[in-house]
């Protein structure tokens, strides 16, 4: 295996988030603030407890959740089509890597990326409301398991954008719909019936719901399933990556 | 000499049905400089990216020092090192870091004795520390070589390491190129600068459509592509060459008004003082006269013709 190259990777990729670590965080920090002073202190005082909760701690996994898969996606989406973009990917095609070396260095960078702003944006939600984090390794895993596998999945719309415009498409379009109507400011519980059960098609659903599980011990879908959602989709995004790499799909001409 | 790069039978043909490369063979010595001259769109980028990995050979085979660059990529790509035609590199990132970077990649630790070695070796030492926008086009051009060169490749590929570079740049990568193969790396360029594979190569070898028309010693090579044109223009027209001038085998142009002459500049002599005086002798009297060099288009074009004949 060459470790150099996936270090180099994880390196370069690294300083470019550092080299902009002001906006990097700044922006993240700024719409979860914002998040917490309409929904939690404008509209949340109005609002009852869920499900033992208050509604301001309430929706900060859903907050970290929203910021950390848009995080995770657009900067691997980022990292792997800048190259494309500017012609460096040269480099990487002739270097003596194989996929799995390629994926490990961007994903591992867009993933501690996200890991770094979720923690930021933990912190930043620490200020308003008072947060007792019932299963801490838990919470840490299913945060770190999101951010692998939505970098992993930002790679792949990164090879797949042909430009700027579909590289904000998939996050815009889909991501955020997904997170909204994933439980993120609701329990699902409070849906009528018949919602309740199209949004069990919603796989953010089962990520909000174990992730809120670690912090309050409260879930809308069992923790079990919430595990296997995620495995699952890290799975199909792995798998799409190895068949890219195989077939050089929009990379090799 | 032991062969370091050998090409056999190798063709691409791309999704759109365009067939790039056409059963090319090639091989090429340690140690030695390869200039592969053709015109735009003859295949020299394509071979290079199959041999280099950015693209997949359709079918055929390739080694790089014995390894083969499809079953056995990671060998044969440690031993290249490649400095594309397209000035592609990172705006943002500093020149040492994207040299740093680039050695990493191809499996080396850090060394900033080399690195600082290669960079003033190509006079990028003072701009270590430049973002690479704020850099000249050569500049950007040596960085790229910098990359190339910075994990010690055995082969180096350069594709039109000159084109839109001044004349000084020019040199100093001719420069560059005798001092690496000095050190006994094996040089393959591609251009269609003819005087750049006469400046520097060892070897020549031609393509055009995707095939390889010949290899041959660029000695050789230089002498047949060495012809000139005189073109002398006449005060009166003539109806055909005086009979005392058959042996020059002029040719009639514009009706008469002006006569060709075809001479070879590498040959013993020329001819052109002796046709001159025996113009004047004949009481030909000239307006205007020019010469000019065969064009490196018409070379290939005659170089097509003989392949096909």
């Amino acid at each position: 295996m060459n470790l150099h190259a996936v270090w180099a990777i994880y390196v370069y990729e690294m300083k470019r988030f550092f080299r902009t670590i002001f906006e990097s965080l700044l922006s993240p920090v700024i719409s979860t603030t914002l998040y917490f002073v309409v929904f939690g202190a404008a509209i949340g005082g109005r609002i009852e407890e869920v499900e033992g909760v208050s509604y301001g701690a309430f929706i900060v996994p859903g907050l970290i959740m929203l910021s950390v898969m848009t995080q995770a996606i657009s900067n691997a989406s980022f990292g792997i089509y800048f190259p494309k973009f500017i012609g460096t990917i040269y480099e990487l095609l002739s270097a003596p890597v194989n996929f799995f070396e390629i994926v490990l260095g961007y994903v591992g960078a867009a993933a501690t990326k996200s890991l770094l702003i979720g923690g930021v944006i933990l912190l930043t939600a620490g200020l308003f409301v008072d947060l007792d984090i019932r299963h801490p390794a838990m919470m840490l895993a299913f945060l770190l398991m999101t951010c692998v596998s939505f970098a992993l999945f930002g790679f792949i719309i990164g090879i797949w954008s042909e430009n700027f415009q579909q590289l904000q498409l998939v996050p815009l379009l889909v991501i955020t719909p997904l997170v909204f109507l994933g439980g993120a400011f609701y329990s699902v519980a409070m849906l009528p019936p018949g919602w309740q059960v199209v949004t069990l098609f919603n796989p953010v659903v089962y990520l909000i719901s174990g992730f809120r599980w670690s912090f309050f011990g409260v879930a809308d879908v069992a923790v079990g399933w919430s595990l296997l959602a995620i495995a699952v989709f890290f799975g199909l995004c792995l798998a799409i990556v190895w068949w890219i790499f195989r077939t050089g799909y929009r990379i090799k001409a | 000499m032991t062969a370091i790069v050998e090409v056999t039978n190798l063709s691409k043909t791309y999704k759109d049905g365009f067939t790039a490369l056409r059963g090319v063979d090639l091989t090429i010595a340690e140690g030695e400089i390869l200039a592969l001259l053709g015109p735009n769109g003859a295949g020299k980028t394509t071979l290079i990216s199959a041999l280099c990995g950015i693209t997949t050979p359709t079918s055929g085979q390739a080694r790089i020092g014995g390894h083969d660059v499809i079953a056995d990529y990671r060998a044969a790509r440690r031993l290249v090192g490649l400095v594309p035609q397209e000035v592609a590199l990172e705006p943002f990132e500093k020149v040492i870091n994207t040299v740093r970077f680039s050695r990493g990649l191809f499996g080396h630790g850090r060394d900033d004795a080399l690195i600082e070695r290669i960079l003033r070796q190509l006079s990028l030492w003072d701009k270590r520390d430049n973002r690479l926008r704020e850099l000249s086009g050569g500049m950007k051009r040596r960085v790229l070589i910098a990359k190339a060169l910075c994990h010690e490749p055995r082969v180096l590929f350069l594709d039109e390491p000159t084109a839109g570079v001044d004349v000084e740049l020019r040199r100093d990568m001719w420069d560059v190129v005798r001092g690496l193969k000095a050190q006994g790396v094996t040089i393959i360029l591609t251009t269609h600068y003819i005087e750049e594979a006469e400046a520097i190569a060892d070897r020549v070898a031609v393509i055009s459509k995707g095939e390889i028309l010949l290899v041959e010693n660029k000695a050789d090579l230089m002498r047949r592509m060495g012809r000139k044109t005189l073109r002398i223009d006449l005060a009166a027209p003539v109806a055909g060459a005086p009979e005392a001038l058959a042996h020059y085998d002029l040719e009639l142009a514009e009706d008469g008004h002006a006569l060709l002459y075809h001479y070879n500049t590498r040959g013993e002599g020329t001819g052109i003082t002796r046709l001159l005086q025996a113009l004047a002798q004949e009481g030909i009297s000239l307006r205007d006269i020019e010469t000019r060099q065969s064009s490196l288009e018409e070379i290939f074009v005659g170089l097509v013709r003989e392949g096909t004949a």
